[in-house]
């Protein structure tokens, strides 16, 4: 059976500019109900329709899950990315009817922890949004430490303030703020749980951090959903559908298969959650893993591939899909 | 119209019985004259009006007796039911689900009332009319998935996801086929099922358990299990072995019709939104052996899978001691002739 997730049809209720770089976008459901009840952490694949391209990227709901009136998700603009970001950006309004999937959690707070220590570093801040806003709903204890560039690109440092007061410290790169991360991970009391969301530099800085100083690897979690890349387009062949696609610049291989009419499971469409893995049966050329799923071993195998961020480059490539 | 719930008593005197309606809507688990362990699983959709599958949370004519044996069997042993400290949220999710559901499928019995956080929960045929703050547990007379359970067939169990695996971190656990949630709380999938014979050789656990940890929510899914109880017993958990273990021993050529049930498990499987755990609910259905057959196609069928059943199944399951006595009582209404596909009654 499909492991996909159910649709939700909603219409865009309200586009606000947080900042130069970050726009929140509002929906709900077209039918008036209310939306699925979801838990902190939790994301939605929205999918962005240009054209004659689909585009399905995943956001993490930074609303209260509390409240399931609508949903709310923070798009940060990348100028040189796919071009997912822009299209929201540009093109979406109010009033547009979309589609988005069932919250998917993949994130998600470890409900034994004495305290949840949480690490955000840039728009990597809104999955503890809803988190925050559940475990202080809760009476929950938490404890956020948020680096942003400068304050007026720190998405949300306000509202979170204002919310959880001195719970959240903010760190300025401008100001040469830092994390002095060794002191923080040194300092936590017994049955405390790490969260790192943030660029894969900041998630493999605090890992590594982590291990070294002995915290055990079920209390640190992280979110490290990897967009796809752009690159040079390349050829290839579904041998069980027996049709042969090209992935365009802007493609992902994932986004061209599901264009050629098959539709492999999915659920993050960043890497992480395994659901698109497919065998490859035969290549000539050189593979461009960019996913968190398979070892390292599949890697140098080339017997496997994650189609929703990975990519190709060579004479030929034969999945069986 | 509404269902006519039985009077009826699964301890003791026995007088468990399915009426004719429910006799044919009996979710028979063999869709062909032989079994063995397979990954059963399919979404749990609706299916056809007059079967089990009518309704997701299904409700039938044992209601009333049922919640009346689960209350004695908690009143001997509270730890029955258990609910680990962080597993509270995860109680709402199920007092919600179930709610919704007994209320969306039986709207003359059950009645739920939203406003806000204030909920207005109307179960007639309990005689209960409670109003409550939803997350709030003071508001209750007991933790909210002792509270729902307590009015909802089957057993439950919640289940953690973290670290890739899960864990059985809270339950209701009264009409066990043989298993206690005191003994396995706290558990991980793997240590849970360590007692099942084959299906780890056959990678069967860790299949399902990559299957289960990508539920999604709004898309359950199910399966069926089965074993043989004597006497229509819903309490059948190694606590009470002594109780029921020797009716194993009663089993006679004259009484097998009476005495030995089919025991069916509805499996099913549902993501819960706020905790984020998985929810199992496995509810038991029982049926004689005399009102099985009066089924010729399940009758036959039944001859076959328990006649070809692997020891080791048929030893795990509890069948060795009456196994060759009920397959010559069951061969006597099998004339060999062919059963049509499928699981229903012809």
């Amino acid at each position: 059976m499909s492991t996909g997730t159910t649709k939700l049809d909603v219409v865009v209720s309200d586009v606000v500019p947080v900042n130069d770089l970050v726009t929140r976008f509002h929906f709900r459901r077209r039918d008036g109900e209310l939306l699925p009840t979801f838990s902190g952490g939790a994301h939605v694949v929205v999918e962005m329709r240009d054209g004659d391209r689909t585009r399905l990227n995943p956001y993490s709901l930074m609303g209260s899950p509390l409240d399931t009136r609508e949903y709310t998700i923070s798009i940060r603009r990348d100028d040189v990315g796919r071009g997912g970001s822009l299209f929201m950006h540009r093109q979406v309004k109010p009033g547009l009817e979309m589609v988005i999937s069932y919250p998917v959690n993949l994130f998600s707070l470890d409900l034994r922890a004495r305290k949840h220590l949480m690490l955000a570093g840039g728009i990597g801040i809104t999955p503890f949004m809803a988190q925050t806003a559940q475990l202080a709903g809760a009476g929950g204890n938490f404890e956020l430490h948020y680096t942003c560039r400068t304050a007026s690109l720190g998405t949300y440092a306000d509202v979170l303030r204002e919310r959880h007061g001195n719970r959240v410290r903010l760190y300025h790169d401008d100001r040469e703020e830092r994390i002095d991360l060794e002191r923080l991970l040194s300092s936590q009391p017994l049955g405390t749980h790490l969260y790192v969301c943030g660029p894969a530099g900041m998630i493999n800085w605090v890992r590594a951090r982590a291990a070294s100083l002995g915290w055990p690897p079920e209390t640190v979690h992280f979110e490290h959903f990897a967009a796809p890349q752009p690159g040079a387009p390349f050829d290839v062949e579904l041998a069980v559908s027996g049709k042969t696609i090209r992935v365009g610049e802007q493609q992902s291989l994932l986004e061209a298969i599901e264009a050629a009419g098959v539709d492999p499971p999915y659920l993050c469409r960043g890497g992480v959650c395994g659901q698109c893995e497919t065998n490859v049966i035969s290549s000539d050329g050189k593979f461009i893993h960019n996913d968190h799923w398979l070892s390292e071993e599949d890697h140098r195998s080339g017997c496997k591939i994650m189609p929703c961020v990975s990519r190709f480059e060579g004479k030929s490539l034969v999945l069986e899909r | 119209m509404g269902i006519t719930f039985r009077k009826e008593t699964f301890r003791d005197d026995f007088t468990f019985k399915n009426s004719p309606e429910h006799i044919r809507r009996f979710p028979f688990p063999f869709n062909e004259d032989a079994y063995m362990y397979a990954v059963n699983i399919e979404p749990h959709v609706v299916g056809p009006k007059g079967s089990v599958l009518e309704n997701l949370i299904d409700v039938d004519e044992h209601y009333v007796a049922e919640m009346q044996d689960r209350a004695l069997v908690l009143a001997e042993d509270p730890l029955r039911c258990q609910s680990l400290p962080h597993m509270t949220l995860a109680g709402w999710d199920l007092l919600e689900l179930l709610m919704e559901q007994q209320a969306l499928g039986y709207p003359e019995h059950f009645t739920l009332e939203r406003n806000g956080d204030r909920w207005r929960w109307i179960n007639r045929p309990l005689g209960i009319d409670d109003t409550f703050t939803f997350g709030d547990v003071s508001t209750l007379p007991y933790g909210p998935m002792e509270y729902i359970t307590r009015q909802s067939q089957g057993d439950f169990c919640i289940l953690d996801q973290r670290d890739g695996n899960l864990w059985m971190d809270a339950g209701m656990v009264t009409t066990q086929a043989d298993w206690s949630l005191d003994f396995d709380i706290g558990m991980n999938f793997f240590e849970w099922h360590a007692p099942v014979p084959l299906a780890h050789e056959k990678g069967i656990f860790t299949r399902a358990l990559k299957f289960l940890t990508n539920i999604q929510q709004g898309k359950p899914a199910r399966r069926l299990n089965w074993t043989m109880t004597v006497n229509p017993r819903l309490d059948t958990s190694p606590e009470n072995y002594h109780k029921w273990g020797p009716d194993r021993a009663t089993v006679t050529p004259e009484n097998v019709g009476d005495k030995v049930h089919l025991r069916v498990e509805l499996q099913s499987f549902w993501r819960l939104p706020r905790s984020n755990g998985i929810v199992f609910p496995i509810r038991c259905y029982l049926i004689k052996m005399d009102e099985l057959v009066t089924q010729p196609k399940w009758a036959r069928r039944l001859h076959r899978v328990i006649r070809d059943l692997p020891e080791e199944l048929a030893t795990y399951k509890g069948l060795t001691r009456y196994r060759p006595t009920l397959v010559e009582w069951l061969s006597k209404l099998d004339d060999d002739g062919p059963t049509s596909p499928g699981f229903g009654p012809d």
